[in-house]
This record gives structure tokens, C-alpha cells and sequence, in this order.
């Protein structure tokens, strides 16, 4: 389990946002980690945020496989979390996920920076369409 | 530290016979640091009367901090005599804004049609900061200002001197989109800034009842600022920025239910005042307004 620090004002505001809709939404922190995913996210995920808590890089990549939709291997800076993190600029894909259970979703998904006054990079937050979903 | 505090009312001065116990002026805190730094806390229209009140002491420059710049906050500065002490040394602070910058921001009030005078014609040596994001020190003071969730960038203060703490957060809505149930406190805005405060002086504009009807207005219920109290475990609160509409004995039953809700432990909660005086080294002054 990640080590929990004080959260910015943004990313406290983009969880209370996250969590009072039904869109797949997660927030992930300037660090990198993945600190919130809201309740229609476990579909995608497969287990509830509350079991799972935070997670660094190296431990949700574990937490569900992610791939191309035709199957070939996608980079964690290829994915829009990671461009979002790394290029600061909001990027779109579409991506398989195969979470705990073993079930393949394809997802669309969107990630865009949180960005400080400075520029600074405050977090992500990441939107999903599963394909032939809601 | 002492704190003085001049006005407490929020959204709108509210003067008349049914405020006259606890004030109708809106925020204003006068800060006395140790070393005599003159400190003021929001610009309210109680900074009126402290402007008066500085002005028969000694010249020195004075800072004077904004939480954020609505004009409950604001729209005492005009009318702050210092100002218009030619040279004198006058410090704004306020939070950064991602668009404009201070000056901008504040002249948008300080200017016709709003105000007859323009900020460019204020003869004291006037001199805007933006509130830096770390943690800095003013006069014997160290300053913390860390946003908060209201509406518009807005900050709370925490101030530490000789090992007390003043927390100031007179407009917050902590528990926004959730209830105090379940809010861990790294996910809770302010906690970082309220953890273990001496004195915590916060928003308590509505009774329970009335808060459904202004969510995400930016301001708390009696019951959010207690648990936002207990949470940081904080030493004693201090109820802030009364509602336009409450008269005394609305205030006085707001402050009860206050304490029913903290329950027998420590210090009781007590709403704050025109005149109020909190000397943080010593006991806290706790008795309510004659």
C-alpha cells in the first residue's frame, strides 16, 4: 500500500466530483499514483476502491492488464494516464483492460492534467467509455 | 499572538438592533504579533474601525491578508484610514489567481463605477503579493496559506507563533459532495491547515436545516465545522461568519447547538464577535457577547 500524503484542493475536488456521478472516472496524484476510482470504475477494475487504496506505477499495473485492442502491448507512457502525467496535455485512446475476474474490457479512454497556477502538474484525472456498455 | 477580532458577519454587513451583540460588521481580524507586526485578516468592513484604531498608533508597515476577494471580504479596504496615510507601507496579500493578478483583481472593486477613487491613487506605498504556496515568515510570525474549498481561489491561514497556533477559515465547505462520515482526513480540505490548531476560527453560516438549500455555496453547517473541528482535533473553535439573516437569538441558539454537538470534552465551541479578544498565550478568552 502506498504511503497516503495530504491531497490538493484540486484532487479533493475531482474525487467529490468523481464520486456524485456514474461515469467510470479515476484520479490519479502528481506522483503518479492512482488514489480514487468511483464506483461505476470497478466494473473496469474489478474490485472496490475501498479494498484496493492507493496504488504507486508498479502496483496497478498489477491490478489489471492493459493491451491495444488487437492485443499487442501498450506502455504505461503510451497510455493516456501516462501522457497525461508526463506530456501534461489531455490525450484520448482506446484500450483493452482485463481486470481481476478475468474479463476483457474495451474502454475508450480520456486523460486530462490537473494543472496549477505555475503549471505545476497537481494530478490526472482519467474518463472511460467501455465499448458496447452504457 | 493576540487576535482582536472586528468584524465576523459574513456575505453582508448586517447592522441594526437584532446584530448588536455579536456585530453586523463582516471579517476583519487584527493580528497582534509579538514583535508588533500589524497583521489583519480580510478587509471586511470591521477593518473600518481597526483603521481607526491604527492610525493613532505608531507609523509602521502593515499587512494586511485576504483570504480571497469576494467583497464581504474586501470591501472594508477603501475605508481603512491607513491606506490613505501618504507613504505609509501597506502589504496585500491574497491568493494567486491562474488569470489576473492581485492588483487587477482588487481594482476591479477599487475602481468606478464601484468606487470613486482608482487603486492608482492611493497615496500610501501600497504593495500586492501573491500568497506564496510554501510556508513563510512575517514579522515573528510563520504563515501557512493553503486553498481551500469555497467558491473562487480562496485560501485558509494557519499562523504559528511561540508554539500556538491560529487557524483562520472563514469560508469553507469542507464536506462537499459528502457527508462528515467516512471523509479520511488526507481527502478533507484544510485539514492539513487546522491539524492540532490552538484556535480555530471557521465558517459556521447555517444550522443544519438550512444547509440543503445552499450546497455548494462555499459555506458550512454548525454541525460540518464541529466535525470539521473534532477531525483536526483542534483546542478550541471559534464560529465564524454569521449568516445576514441570523439576529442574536438565532446566533445564541446556533452557538448551543454548537456545544450539544461537541459534547462534554475540552474546550466548548464558542461564536465569535465584534470586540472578541483571544490572547493565545495565555487562556482563550471563552465568554459570549453581553
Amino acid at each position: 500500500m502506498a504511503q497516503t500524503l495530504h491531497k490538493s484542493l484540486a484532487l479533493i475536488l475531482a474525487r467529490e466530483f468523481a464520486a456524485n456521478i456514474a461515469t467510470p472516472v479515476s484520479v490519479w496524484d502528481e506522483r503518479g499514483y492512482l488514489v480514487f476510482f468511483n464506483e461505476p470504475a470497478e466494473k473496469i477494475v474489478g474490485r472496490p476502491h475501498a479494498e484496493v487504496g492507493e496504488l504507486g506505477p508498479s502496483e496497478w499495473t498489477k491490478l489489471f492488464a492493459v493491451e491495444r485492442i488487437d492485443g499487442s502491448p501498450v506502455l504505461l507512457e503510451e497510455m493516456p494516464v501516462g501522457i497525461a502525467h508526463v506530456e501534461k496535455h489531455p490525450s484520448h485512446d482506446m484500450l483493452a483492460f482485463t481486470d481481476l475476474k478475468g474479463t476483457r474490457h474495451e474502454v475508450e479512454v480520456t486523460a486530462f492534467p490537473l494543472l496549477g497556477r505555475a503549471n505545476e502538474l497537481l494530478g490526472v484525472v482519467a474518463v472511460y467509455w467501455e465499448r458496447g456498455g452504457r | 499572538m493576540k487576535a482582536t477580532i472586528w468584524g465576523c458577519r459574513g456575505s453582508l454587513a448586517a447592522p441594526g438592533p437584532e446584530t448588536v451583540a455579536f456585530g453586523g460588521n463582516t471579517s476583519c481580524v487584527q493580528l497582534e504579533l509579538s514583535d508588533g507586526t500589524p497583521l489583519v485578516l480580510d478587509a471586511g468592513t470591521g477593518i473600518r474601525m481597526l483603521g481607526i484604531e491604527l492610525a493613532r498608533t505608531p507609523r509602521r508597515p502593515i499587512h494586511v491578508i485576504l483570504t480571497h476577494l469576494h467583497l464581504d471580504h474586501l470591501e472594508g479596504l477603501g475605508f481603512f484610514v491607513p491606506l490613505w496615510e501618504p507613504g505609509l507601507e501597506i502589504h496585500v496579500w491574497g491568493p494567486a489567481s491562474p488569470v489576473d493578478s492581485l492588483e487587477e483583481r482588487i481594482a476591479r472593486y477599487l475602481s468606478p463605477p464601484l468606487f470613486p477613487v482608482q487603486l492608482s491613487e492611493v497615496p500610501s506605498k501600497l504593495v500586492l503579493h501573491d500568497l506564496p504556496d510554501e510556508e513563510f515568515a512575517l514579522g515573528s510570525a510563520r504563515i501557512r496559506a493553503e486553498p481551500v474549498s469555497h467558491r473562487g481561489p480562496t485560501v485558509g491561514l494557519r499562523i504559528t507563533e511561540h508554539g500556538k497556533t491560529l487557524v483562520y477559515i472563514p469560508d469553507h465547505e469542507p464536506y462537499l459532495g459528502a457527508g462528515p462520515a467516512g471523509v479520511e482526513p488526507e481527502w478533507l480540505s484544510g485539514f492539513s491547515l487546522a491539524e492540532g490548531a490552538t484556535v480555530l476560527m471557521h465558517d459556521a453560516q447555517y444550522f443544519e436545516h438550512e444547509y440543503p438549500n445552499h450546497v455548494g455555496w462555499g459555506h458550512s453547517s454548525v454541525d460540518h465545522a464541529v466535525s470539521f473541528a473534532r477531525a483536526c482535533d483542534v483546542r478550541r473553535l471559534v464560529l465564524f461568519h454569521h449568516d445576514p439573516m441570523h439576529s442574536d437569538d438565532q446566533l445564541r441558539a446556533l452557538e448551543t447547538r454548537a456545544r450539544a454537538l461537541w459534547g462534554p470534552n475540552g474546550h466548548e465551541p464558542t461564536l465569535a464577535f465584534e470586540g472578541m479578544k483571544l490572547a493565545l498565550d495565555t487562556e482563550v478568552e471563552a465568554h459570549s457577547p453581553a
